[in-house]
C-alpha cells in the first residue's frame, strides 16, 4: 500500500498535476514579472499571498476531508454564520473571550454532528454537508443575527488589534495560513492520526479491517475543519472590521474545492497533502493580482481563469490517464 | 303609557347614531374616498434580499403607512437569489390574493422585464425600487444613479484637493447592475470637465467586500500617490478601507461610498473611515412609495397606463455634516416592531 504525500515522486512516477499547476504558476509569475510594473515588488509579492490566505485556511481544512475521501460543503456556511454569531454576541456585550467559548462549542458540535451523519449514519458526505450547511446558514440569519452584515464593535479591541497585527512584516491572515498549514503538514506526516487518515482515503474498508477507529476519525475530520472555516471566518471579520454573510451565496466554497482539487489532491481520496494546497492557493493568488493590476474586468478574469484551469486539467488527464482501479474507486 | 315612552326611547336611540353622523359631516368627500380606495388593498415587497438595511428600511417605513390605511404588506425574502425572486414574483401574480401593487428592487437591467409585464396584465402596479430595469413600470422610485456618481466625483475632487496628486482608483461593483453603470457613467461625465484628474484603475469588487480588498490593494501598490478612491457600495468599502488601513493611508486616501444611511454609515463617517457618502434616504424614498401607493390606487388608471420618475434628492454627506439625524437606526426600528409585537 502506498502511504501518499503528494502524488508525485519526481523520476520515479509519471508528473503529477501538483508539477504542472505549479509549472503554470511558475510561467505566470515570470511573465507578470517580466511585463507588469511593480508586480516583484516585496510588498505585492505579501499581498498575493495575503489575498489567497483565508482562501488557503479553508482549503487546508477542505484538504484533511478530502483525504480521507470525503467533502465539507458546510465551511462557508460556518465561517460565516459563526463569525457573525460571534460578533453578534460581543455587539450585545459579550466579552471576546466568552463569546469566542461559545461560538468555539457551537462549531465542534457542528463538526461532530457532521461527522457522526457520515460516519455512523452512513449519510454520503455530500449531502450530510450540504444539509448541515442550509441549515447552520438558515438558523443563525433567522434566530440569532438581525442583517446580513455584522460589524466588530468599537470595544473589541483584541480582534481590532489582530486585524491590524503583523509579524515581522507579515500581515496576520498570512501568518495563521501559514500555522495552519503547518500544524496539519506536521500532523498528517508524522502522527498516527494523520496516517490513519490516508490509510482511510485510500482504502476505507481496508483501514476499518486492520483496526483504525474509522469513525471516530471521520468526526474529528470534520471537526477540525469546522474549527478551521471558524478561523478563516474570523481573519476575515477582524481584516474588514465586519462580516458579510452573503458570502454564503458566494463561489467561495467552488473556489476552495478548486484550490484543493488543481493542487492536486485528488476527489477520490488518499493522496496529496498540504504542499498542494498552497500550490493551488498561490496560482489562484498570481492569477488574480496580475490580471487586477492588468485592470481587466471580472468577465474576463473569470473566462481567463477558467480557461487556465481547464487547460491544467486536461494536461493533466493526458499525462495520468485514468487506469481501471481510480475508474472504479470513482470520485465524489 | 310605557309602551309609548318606550316607542319614543327607541326612535331617540334608533335616531342617535344618524344625528351623530350629521353633525360630523363638513361635506369633505375625502376621508370616505380615501379609505374606500384603499382599505383592504394588498402590498408586497419583493426586495434583493430582506436581510440588509435598505430593505429593512422600506419594510418598515412602507409597512407602518400601509398597516396605516388598513391595508396589507408582505414581504419576500429571495437571499439574493434571482430565481427565488422571479419565483415569488410569480407566486404574488397568480396566488388567489395577489396584490395591488408590487414593488421590486431587481438585481440586473433584465431579468424580471416579463414578469413585469405580467403583472400589469394581471391588474397589479409595479413600482421598481433603487434600481431600474429596463423596463419603465408604473414607477420607479430610488436614486438617479448618474447623478449619484456625479455626487461622488465632485465629493471626491473636493476631498483630493488641487494640491493633490489627482489620480483616483474607482471599485465598481459588476458590469450588469444598473446602479453600477450608471454610477460609472456619471463619474465620467464629472472627470470630463476635469480632465487634471485621472482614474488610474476601475477593478470589480462583484459586490463582495474581501474582493474589493483584495483589488484595492493592488490599486494602492500600483500607484502609491493615489489621493481618493470611489467604492460603489458601504459593504465592499469596508474592504476598500481595510485595504488604505493596510498599506497606513489612511486619512490620506479620501474614500466616497454610497449607502443606505444606517447608523454604521454616520459612525464610519465619524471614525474617518470613509470621506464621504452619499445616502439613499430611506425615509424619503419610503414615504415617496407610500404617497404613489396612495395616488395610483385612488386615480383610476390602469396598470401600465402610465410612467413615473420619482428621484430621491441626493447629497455627499461628509464628518462635518453629520447631525443625529442624519442617520437612521436599525435598531430603532427593530426596538418599535418588537415592541409593537
Amino acid at each position: 500500500m502506498r502511504i501518499g504525500l503528494g502524488t508525485g515522486k519526481i523520476g520515479t512516477r509519471r508528473i503529477g498535476q501538483e508539477h504542472i499547476v505549479l509549472g503554470f504558476a511558475v510561467l505566470l509569475f515570470l511573465g507578470y514579472s517580466i511585463f507588469l510594473n511593480g508586480f516583484v515588488t516585496p510588498s505585492n509579492l505579501v499581498a498575493i499571498v495575503r489575498s489567497v490566505a483565508v482562501l488557503g485556511i479553508l482549503a487546508v481544512g477542505m484538504g484533511i476531508v478530502v483525504i480521507g475521501r470525503g467533502i465539507d460543503l458546510s465551511m462557508i456556511a460556518v465561517m460565516a454564520m459563526a463569525t457573525a454569531w460571534q460578533l453578534e454576541l460581543m455587539n450585545h456585550g459579550w466579552s471576546t473571550p466568552a463569546a469566542m467559548g461559545a461560538v468555539c462549542l457551537a462549531v465542534i458540535v457542528l463538526g461532530t454532528v457532521n461527522g457522526i451523519l457520515i460516519a455512523y449514519g452512513d449519510v454520503p458526505a455530500i449531502f450530510a454537508t450540504l444539509a448541515s450547511g442550509s441549515f447552520v446558514f438558515g438558523f443563525v440569519r433567522s434566530q440569532l443575527i438581525t442583517q446580513d452584515v455584522v460589524y466588530v464593535p468599537k470595544t473589541a479591541d483584541i480582534l481590532l488589534a489582530l486585524g491590524q497585527a503583523r509579524v515581522a512584516t507579515l500581515p496576520i491572515e498570512v501568518v495563521f495560513f501559514a500555522l495552519a498549514v503547518l500544524v496539519v503538514f506536521l500532523a498528517l506526516r508524522f502522527t498516527k492520526p494523520g496516517r490513519f487518515v490516508y490509510l482511510m482515503g485510500d482504502n476505507y474498508v481496508a483501514a476499518r479491517t486492520m483496526g483504525i477507529p474509522v469513525r471516530p476519525m471521520v468526526v474529528i475530520q470534520y471537526v477540525v475543519s469546522a474549527l478551521l472555516a471558524w478561523l478563516a471566518g474570523l481573519v476575515t471579520a477582524a481584516g474588514l472590521q465586519s462580516i458579510n454573510t452573503r458570502i454564503v451565496n458566494s463561489t467561495l466554497l467552488y473556489d476552495v474545492i478548486l484550490v484543493v482539487v488543481i493542487g492536486g489532491i485528488g476527489l477520490s481520496g488518499g493522496k496529496g497533502g498540504m504542499r498542494n494546497v498552497v500550490v493551488g492557493a498561490l496560482l489562484i493568488g498570481i492569477m488574480l493580482n496580475g490580471m487586477t493590476i492588468l485592470d481587466l474586468p471580472n468577465i474576463y478574469q473569470n473566462l481567463i481563469k477558467a480557461t487556465i484551469l481547464l487547460a491544467a486539467i486536461i494536461v493533466d488527464s493526458r499525462l495520468n490517464p485514468r487506469d481501471e482501479q481510480t475508474a472504479q474507486q470513482g470520485d465524489i | 303609557m310605557k309602551l309609548v315612552t318606550a316607542a319614543a326611547a327607541a326612535l331617540v336611540i334608533g335616531a342617535l347614531p344618524v344625528k351623530a353622523q350629521d353633525a360630523t359631516q363638513t361635506g369633505d368627500p375625502g376621508p370616505a374616498a380615501y379609505s374606500k380606495a384603499l382599505a383592504g388593498k394588498r402590498v408586497a415587497l419583493v426586495p434583493m434580499a430582506m436581510g440588509f438595511d435598505l430593505a429593512q428600511g422600506w419594510s418598515y417605513y412602507i409597512g407602518k403607512e400601509v398597516r396605516g390605511f388598513g391595508g396589507t404588506f408582505e414581504t419576500r425574502d429571495p437571499n439574493w437569489s434571482i430565481e427565488a425572486g422571479a419565483q415569488a414574483i410569480t407566486d404574488l401574480i397568480n396566488s388567489s390574493e395577489k396584490p395591488d401593487v408590487l414593488i421590486v428592487h431587481v438585481p440586473d437591467l433584465q431579468s424580471y422585464v416579463k414578469l413585469f409585464r405580467k403583472a400589469q396584465q394581471a391588474g397589479i402596479f409595479v413600482i421598481q425600487i433603487d434600481n431600474r430595469s429596463n423596463f419603465p413600470t408604473d414607477a420607479f422610485v430610488g436614486s438617479d444613479w448618474d447623478r449619484l456618481g456625479q455626487l461622488e466625483a465632485e465629493a471626491v475632487i473636493k476631498g483630493c484637493g488641487p494640491n493633490s496628486s489627482k489620480k483616483i482608483g474607482l471599485i465598481q461593483g459588476d458590469q450588469v447592475n444598473a446602479s453600477s453603470l450608471d454610477q460609472y457613467a456619471g463619474i465620467q461625465k464629472v472627470l470630463a470637465k476635469n480632465p487634471d484628474f485621472k482614474v488610474v484603475g476601475a477593478p470589480d469588487s462583484n459586490w463582495d467586500a474581501t474582493t474589493a480588498r483584495n483589488v484595492a490593494t493592488t490599486l494602492l501598490q500600483q500607484n502609491k500617490d493615489v489621493c481618493g478612491i470611489i467604492d460603489f457600495w458601504d459593504n465592499t468599502a469596508q474592504g476598500t478601507a481595510a485595504a488604505i488601513r493596510d498599506a497606513g493611508l489612511q486619512g490620506k486616501v479620501f474614500l466616497v461610498t454610497t449607502g443606505g444611511g444606517e447608523e454604521a454609515d454616520c459612525k464610519l463617517l465619524e471614525d474617518g473611515t470613509f470621506g464621504a457618502v452619499v445616502m439613499t434616504e430611506v425615509q424619503n424614498q419610503s414615504r415617496d412609495i407610500v404617497a404613489l401607493i396612495k395616488f395610483l390606487l385612488q386615480s383610476g388608471l390602469k396598470p401600465g397606463q402610465a410612467t413615473t420618475w420619482i428621484y430621491t434628492l441626493e447629497k455627499a454627506t461628509t464628518k462635518a455634516d453629520v447631525t443625529p439625524s442624519t442617520c437612521w437606526s436599525l435598531k430603532t426600528i427593530q426596538a418599535d416592531q418588537a415592541a409593537a409585537k
